[in-house]
């Protein structure tokens, strides 16, 4: 499977700000796997954060002209995708709620028009595009943690699993407790950081166990921090987002 | 208008009262540092939330329609809260009607008044107690005790804490940071100085420790006079309290002495006796993962010669009317204090339920203590921010409390409460963030800052960072921002195209 047919698609892509900034090769391994399926993409220029980090830690007065400009950016696409469920959440979830806290009910009315066309990467993937298989060769031992946000406030279930499943070479390892909480947390890692390191180091002891070389997960947030206990462990194993192992072909290995 | 917003809030933010056990305490982080670093409390709460955790997700799994029970469970808990006044004065009528004397009390110490003045008129020296979290709440005991009146619990983990001079830590197991080698110690150390001492030879074996646990209270429950329960429902339309146990110390409560106080939470009202039947199949599978406790007792008032003839009801507030005006804090006091929430909770599993410095821990406890006690305080300010929000407590809560959500609710009033005055650095770094992201111009300006300084350092990962940073690099290495970031990229490789 290497493109969609009928008419191609558009999209708009929220990059986020950790990804521009810090991981371009997630966004990156995201238009070339969505231009390699037949979607054009857009990259609206203005973009910039969704608030979470402010939101969750409190600062709602700051995270407020985020939302403003997220839906001046991107209420005139007709699908809006990012590579991370904990952004597509807050956008979900939480937007409405700081308009209304707010009092801008204005804001809070374009924001439900435009929130049920905002999709994380694999529900776009497996519910929009109604692919699975997207032409992917990554042979290498994987195994994946779902992101809370993906499964508990997305709820995208299997539907990371499924697209891996079809990727051929992979060796794709379960995860023990794989639905528990890797103690990132936002600005909890650094509030409580003795937690968080402590939920950090059991999931990296599941990991270890699975004898994985890669850690796969729909959110580079998480996977600093995870990745981050593994290199500072010298575990030898590399955490990478799920867009950058779906883009991978045996001419452009990741 | 956002400024009004937060204003609103701030006037709304309750300040409330610590009571004298907790009042002082350290913020979360603190509290949790030894804890965290005690290999035998980690073991025990690891092995004891996950064994509970996976019979309820068990029981749970084989209910069908759970999820319509859930739904039914809120629902039917958010009729009686929005027309609380209502409900409680039916409960009143029936308890009356039924020979029991109501009372009111505003707060905890009205309500240790009430209780106590009724215990000395009694003329005894002495009560039993049924496992109850409201009397927790308001430090009965304490007061009890201040009073020269002995409290004696008589549910098998509150007496573990009574007897080793401990505070409880699980809201259904409060003694779950416990091991059966340490509760051996406990009562061959302590039940011969409060009344009949361990066997000799005492092992640590559970048949054992339960023996000599009930061979101990015997005497306690065949002597007393007055028993003081707390109630997990109040049914309206039938004037009933219900009680679920598993051990049979509170049916030997309510049954055995002649006078019956118990201290009830005015949320704890369902209005109708169908109601009930909802939250006899939610809170037993959600709390010790059973299909159905062992032991259900249900009074309506004084039953002529049978069980105690004087019943006293203490309904209490305590800070409940506060949190029943905000109008999205109030889903907490759906709350059936179940335990669930602390059983799935990945933060309460390594922390342990004293961090919280609240009869309330876990997920629950930090939504509820704050808003009970309000947010004055180091600890109270801490714990909507003792949370990864990974929403595993959502998931879990059979009457559907949104803790997740509830917790940046409480996030947002702490800060907002702290406007105004000089910012704290939290602040200020957030403020300067939020005006850098607000237009993408600001944005690219540092992200060529980051990617300048990331080429001279020439590599992904940073080991070391000055605080504030530290506190993220002492156990984990940082990602370095990108070389190029994800727009520079964008504008060279996709440039006609983009917008």
């Amino acid at each position: 499977m290497t493109s969609v047919p009928g008419p191609a698609p558009r999209v708009a892509l929220f990059a986020t700000c950790f990804n521009d900034t810090v991981w371009p090769e997630t966004p990156r391994a995201t238009v070339t796997l969505l231009e390699r399926l037949g979607v054009t993409v857009d990259f609206p220029m203005a973009q910039t954060c969704c608030g979470q980090m402010f939101t969750n830690t409190g600062y709602v007065d700051e995270a407020l002209p985020l939302v403003r400009s997220f839906v001046d950016v991107f209420e005139g696409y007709d699908a809006v995708v990012a590579p991370s469920g904990s952004c597509t959440g807050s956008v979900r979830e939480q937007h409405r709620w700081i308009a209304q806290r707010c009092g801008d009910d204005g804001l809070a009315r374009e924001v439900e028009q435009l929130t049920p066309r905002v999709y994380e990467l694999s529900e776009y993937l497996v519910d929009v595009l109604g692919v699975v298989d997207v032409g992917a060769y990554f042979p290498h031992r994987v195994t994946y943690h779902p992101t809370c946000h993906s499964l508990r406030m997305l709820h995208v279930g299997d539907r990371p699993l499924r697209l891996l499943r079809a990727v051929r070479g992979i060796d794709l390892v379960e995860l023990p407790g794989a639905t528990e909480c890797c103690g990132f947390g936002g600005t909890f890692a650094m509030k409580n950081a003795d937690i968080s390191v402590a939920m950090g180091s059991d999931k990296v002891r599941h990991i270890r166990e699975t004898e994985a070389e890669i850690v796969v997960a729909g959110d580079n947030s998480c996977l600093a921090h995870i990745g981050g206990l593994l290199e500072r462990g010298r575990a030898g194993v590399r955490s990478m987002h799920l867009a950058e192992v779906l883009v991978s072909t045996a001419e452009h290995p990741a | 208008m956002s400024a009004r917003g937060s204003k609103r809030r701030t006037e709304r933010n309750p300040v409330g009262t610590t009571t004298p056990t907790y009042l002082g305490m350290p913020k979360f982080p603190k509290l949790a540092a030894p804890e965290l670093r005690n290999p035998v409390l980690r073991h025990n709460l690891q092995m004891a939330t996950h064994t509970i955790r996976d019979k309820r997700a068990e029981v749970v799994a084989e209910v069908e329609d759970w999820e319509v029970l859930r739904l039914d469970g809120a629902r039917s808990k958010d009729a009686a809260l929005n027309d609380l006044d209502h409900h409680l004065e039916e409960l009143e009528r029936n308890l009356q009607a039924a020979g029991a004397t109501v009372h009111w009390a505003r707060d905890a110490g009205e309500a240790c008044r009430i209780v106590t003045d009724l215990v000395r008129a009694t003329g005894t020296d002495e009560i039993v107690k049924v496992k109850s979290m409201a009397t927790q709440e308001i430090e009965l005991n304490e007061a009890l005790e201040a009073a020269g009146i002995d409290a004696w619990e008589t549910d098998l983990a509150e007496l573990i804490v009574q007897l080793g001079h401990d505070r409880p830590s699980h809201i259904l197991v409060p003694a779950i940071h416990r091991n059966r080698s340490q509760i051996r110690e406990i009562f061959a150390r302590e039940m011969g100085k409060v009344g009949r001492p361990a066997p000799e030879g005492l092992t640590d074996d559970p048949a054992q420790l339960a023996e000599a646990a009930r061979q101990h209270l015997r005497d306690k429950f065949l002597r007393a006079k007055v028993a003081i329960s707390g109630a997990n429902f109040a049914v309206a339309d039938t004037g009933t309290l219900v009680v679920l146990e598993s051990e049979g110390n509170g049916r030997m409560c309510l049954t055995l002495p002649e006078t019956l106080i118990s201290v009830v939470g005015i949320e704890k009202v369902v209005p109708t006796w169908e109601d009930l039947g909802t939250f006899m199949q939610l809170l037993p599978r959600s709390s010790t993962g059973e299909r159905m406790n062992p032991y259900t007792t249900m009074w309506t008032g004084a039953a002529p010669d049978d069980g105690p003839q004087d019943v006293h009801v203490v309904l209490l507030d305590n800070g409940r009317t506060r949190v029943l005006e905000d109008e999205l804090g109030r889903e907490a006091l759906r709350c059936i204090r179940c335990s669930a929430c602390l059983n799935v909770c990945p933060v309460y599993e390594r922390a342990g339920g004293h961090a919280y410095g609240s009869v309330y821990p876990g997920p629950i406890g930090a939504v509820l203590t704050p808003q009970l006690r309000g947010t004055t305080s180091d600890i109270d300010r801490s714990l909507p921010y003792a949370s990864s929000l990974c929403g595993a407590c959502f998931e879990a809560c059979p009457v559907r409390i949104d803790i997740p959500r509830m917790l940046v609710e409480l996030r947002s009033q702490v800060v907002d409460q702290q406007r105004g005055g000089l910012p704290s650095a939290e602040a200020a770094g957030l403020r300067a963030a939020s005006w850098v992201f607000g237009n993408h111009k600001r944005l690219e300006g540092v992200q060529a800052g980051a990617a300048a300084a990331s080429r001279l350092l020439s590599r992904r990962s940073i080991g070391q960072l000055p605080w504030p940073a530290s506190a993220w690099t002492e156990a984990r290495n940082a990602p370095a921002p990108a070389t190029e970031s994800f727009r520079s990229w964008w504008r060279r490789t996709h440039e006609e195209e983009g917008s």
